[in-house]
């Protein structure tokens, strides 16, 4: 297993350097420019001077091979060094990559904003899972029952039905007509005491209902597909007749075969989850990855649009590698060496 | 009654000067202001970002040595007047101006605003290779010395008869030398934590900076006005949508200002019945209007395309056609459709200040289709069976692009309709706005490059003087492979007489002969009508209902005044 994982790892590197040289390629032949969103009043010979001062002077290649070494040398010493607390390394005088409409470090950036991207996104992930499970096993368990069409209908809507419909919804319904919640995410908010974590809870409760029914959709569908074909299988006849309880069939010998899948789907779509969820995130305006993402793009902000993409793209590549070894871990017949 | 009244003012106003030593009892009394712009501000230094956004967001730290009003008036801010020929403080050349820096003013971490910084700010921005976004506002600044520690002068190579670039209006404001001397030329991007968190000499000073997200500020305690800002606080909250930006302000009333409602007009005004909030709207110099390619845009002109080299426009190098196509156009229609209060019809490139406003060319405002059609029919475009006009081999048959944007594709289609009345057939493309603004010389799709027969956005100019804007239309500033297709002459006017006035303005002083040359020159292009002019674009923005003092100004920042905002008691 030790074997097999370290091979993974090996080939991960050329995968990762072939992803981030695509990465960079089409950002470069993408019409986009950073200038685009300035005001018009601007000359355009100010744009040219601006464009320069961005690096977009030097040749592509060049442009590739300084990101490459500020991502995998400058940021790493420059991280080491915060940690350590010691200016080993010179940090002051290596180039960082820096985002252009900001012009900050782009690590800085994404360090800002993971912490609202994993509560907000990440709770709602759990909540998703949570609520999935039992609804799958249930409707597994009694199939065709009015549960199940119900669980069957709910899904289906949160499936097929847009975030930025049931966002925009909710905001409508729960903060314009009921002003049960806000329609905008105070990211300035600091849970202190009591009162400010149930106003942490509530501002939080739309972005993650929002999410959380379409992860229910998703997960809920693959647990009672699961289920049902468990529960067809000859070891389940076997305990039914040796008059094990419909309970502990259930729950002990089914469920526990039924989550080998589930379990590496779950895996799979953790990236997903720092990816942020772009649309909703800009919707309630939780200052998250996704929402910076969207606005780099949005502003020709390249560099971070690159580094941001780049990382996802290195979490996308670790959690198929991790959902492969947990199949492994979880199911003893499945071996590798 | 009046006596009694007078008595109070008069005491209030004895008050307000005692403020600075007594209780100042004004100054953060109203607690929070909670501002919402639906695009975050990136950074707080306006020389890094010309953003409008970023303009809008340091206009609350940092301060220009003057500004304008609501009404496009100067207002001395850190001067105690503005400089003129009349006062001396423009010389009689016009090659210089010298600007006298009012007595006691402090940077908010206490120390001293001097001339050095003024001197300083300038420095800053023509470093080379520092990529000043503002540059445009120094051209011709020889020299900027501090002559004492209150007075500076700003030098320029050719006589300036519009000396109010540098230190004017929300683009050019003053940075403090103490912070950014380290920051110059190539270095000035690293300075994150000065970028972020300038001194300045405004109503507010910045607590925290969430890049792209939020900025949370704090009364400037060293602010010169004693009872101001009002709010002890302010929030400038970025992100979203336009249309949820007006429903925080306007319906849930969970912000206090919303910026820029580019939103359908029906949908604002349902929000605002509400009664949370009010719309408020302001003109500034705007101008939506149609770009008409005067040359081949064809595909099959190769690399010529759409320059001098790739010939006559087949259709529209006709003068009568870009006539017909400008009164066909019901442009109030456009405005109802698109803009409700944040549009009105116009016919003129320059529509403001009222000084440089043409009223020669209203002909246009009215939809004219008889007439249009009968331009058409004299210069011998035969309607054709399907409904379009040909003459010869040419075809009225139009390539109309725009930016992708949900007011411009309406208007677009109403276009196409008004101009099949009059048998032109339209083709409707729309481009995304990063690249259609973009600029990129690679992309065949920038608004620089024009490869379609019209095209449709707004330009302005900042501040008031249309001398720079209106140079734009010489025949120098026409984009084309040579000069990398970089120019604002989108429509390739050329005409040497044009060229001539343009010098001419440059050279003139005297603002009642400017106003008179800029409408001429305006009235050429409009005459000439390779540029139809259809919208006078507002700003629309949104207040809450209990918010006193919002100043609406396109002229500048639209926080201009923000630290005379106070709460409704």
């Amino acid at each position: 297993m030790l074997n097999y994982t370290l091979r993974r790892l090996m080939f991960a590197i050329p995968t990762l350097l072939v992803i981030s040289f695509i990465i960079f390629a089409l950002l470069d032949l993408a019409p986009n420019d950073p200038t685009g969103n300035l005001p018009l009043t601007i000359p355009p010979e100010v744009r040219e001077q601006i464009r320069q001062s961005l690096g977009l002077g030097d040749p592509f290649l060049i442009r590739y091979l300084k990101w490459l070494h500020q991502f995998f040398v400058n940021e790493p010493l420059n991280i080491l060094s915060q940690i350590t607390g010691a200016d080993i390394f010179e940090s002051a005088d290596r180039l960082r990559i820096r985002s252009w409409a900001t012009r900050s470090p782009v690590v800085d950036l994404i360090v800002q904003r993971m912490p609202q991207t994993l509560w907000v996104v990440g709770m709602s992930y759990v909540v998703g899972i949570l609520i999935a499970i039992p609804i799958g096993i249930i409707s597994a368990h009694k199939q065709y029952s009015i549960f199940d069409q119900l669980g069957t209908f709910v899904s289906m809507i949160g499936f097929s039905v847009p975030t930025f419909f049931t966002g925009v919804l909710l905001i409508v319904i729960f903060s314009v007509k009921l002003h049960w919640f806000p329609s905008i995410y105070d990211t300035n908010h600091k849970v202190t005491d009591w009162s400010s974590l149930v106003f942490q809870i509530r501002q939080m409760f739309l972005p993650v209902m929002v999410l959380a029914l379409y992860n229910t959709s998703q997960i809920s569908r693959f647990v009672r597909a699961s289920m049902l074909e468990n529960l067809n299988q000859d070891y389940v006849r076997t305990a039914r007749a040796k008059g094990v309880k419909e309970k502990t069939i259930l729950l002990v010998h089914v469920l526990r075969n039924s989550l080998i899948p589930v379990v590496t789907v779950i895996a799979l779509g953790v990236p997903t989850v720092f990816s942020g969820a772009i649309i909703t995130e800009q919707i309630f305006r939780v200052n998250g990855l996704g929402q910076l993402l969207i606005t780099s793009i949005q502003g020709g902000d390249i560099p971070v649009v690159q580094t941001l993409t780049f990382i996802f793209a290195v979490l996308i590549v670790l959690f198929n590698l991790i959902a492969d070894v947990l199949y492994g871990v979880l199911d003893p017949r499945i071996r590798y060496d | 009654m009046t006596k009694l009244r007078l008595l109070l003012t008069a005491s209030a106003v004895v008050m307000a000067l005692g403020a600075a030593t007594s209780a100042q009892a004004a100054r953060g009394s109203d607690g929070e202001l909670k501002i919402l712009y639906w695009q975050a501000v990136s950074i707080l230094n306006p020389y890094l970002s010309g953003g409008t956004k970023d303009l809008h967001g340091s206009s609350m730290v940092i301060e220009p040595l003057a500004r304008y009003d609501e009404k496009g008036n100067m207002v001395p801010e850190l001067v105690d007047e503005i400089p003129t020929v009349e006062n001396g403080g423009v010389s009689k050349d016009l090659k210089s101006i010298t600007w006298k820096i009012s007595k006691g003013i402090k940077w908010s971490d206490g120390t001293d605003f001097t001339a050095e910084d003024v001197a300083f700010t300038a420095d800053y921005c023509l470093a080379p290779d520092g990529g000043c976004q503002q540059r445009a506002y120094f051209s011709d600044v020889t020299k900027v010395e501090a002559i004492d520690p209150l007075t500076v002068k700003v030098t320029f190579g050719v006589a300036k008869p519009f000396p109010y670039g540098p230190f004017v209006g929300s683009q050019s404001p003053i940075l403090q030398k103490a912070q950014f001397k380290d920051c110059m030329g190539p270095k000035a991007p690293e300075c994150t934590d000065a970028n972020f968190h300038p001194h300045g000499t405004g109503p507010f000073r910045v607590t925290e900076f969430k890049p792209n997200d939020v900025i949370s500020f704090e009364a400037n305690p060293y602010y010169r006005v004693a009872d101001e800002p009002h709010f002890a606080t302010a929030v400038l909250k970025g992100g979203g949508d336009a249309a949820s930006a007006a429903r925080a302000v306007l319906e849930t009333g969970e912000y206090d200002y919303a910026w820029n409602l580019q939103v359908e007009p029906e949908i604002l005004a349902q929000m605002a019945q509400a009664g949370k909030g009010v719309i408020v709207s302001s003109f500034g110099t705007q101008v939506e209007r149609l770009e008409v390619n005067p040359y081949d845009a064809s595909a099959a002109a190769g690399d010529a395309r759409s320059t001098k080299q790739a010939g006559p426009n087949p259709a529209l190098s006709d003068p009568a056609v870009r006539k017909a196509l400008s009164i066909a156009i019901d442009r109030d229609l456009l405005v109802e459709a698109g803009y409700g209060e944040a549009g009105r019809s116009t016919c003129n490139f320059v529509p403001a200040p009222d000084i440089y406003a043409s009223t020669k060319n209203n002909w246009c405002l009215k939809q004219d289709i008889a007439g249009a059609n009968k331009l058409l029919d004299d210069a011998g475009w035969v309607m054709g069976s399907d409904g379009v006009r040909t003459k010869g081999d040419a075809r009225l048959s139009l390539i109309f692009q725009t930016s992708t944007n949900s007011v411009r594709q309406g208007s677009q289609a109403l276009i196409k309709q008004m101009w099949q009345q009059i048998g032109v057939e339209t083709e409707l493309r729309n481009t995304d706005p990063s690249v259609f603004f973009g600029g990129d010389p690679a992309s065949p799709d920038t608004f620089q490059k024009f490869y379609s027969d019209v095209e449709m956005y707004t330009n302005n100019f900042d501040g008031t003087d249309p001398e720079k804007y209106l140079a734009g239309r010489t025949c120098e500033r026409i984009p084309s492979p040579e000069n990398g297709w970089l120019g604002e002459n989108i429509s390739r006017y050329c005409d040497p007489a044009y060229d001539k006035l343009a010098a001419k303005l440059a050279g003139t002083g005297k603002l009642a002969d400017r106003a008179e040359i800029a409408k001429e020159m305006n009235d050429m292009l409009i005459e000439a009508g390779t540029m139809i002019p259809l919208i006078h674009r507002g700003d629309v923005s949104a207040r809450a209902a209990n918010l006193d003092g919002v100043r609406m100004n396109s002229w500048d920042s639209q926080l201009w005044n923000v630290a005379s905002w106070s709460r409704k008691k």
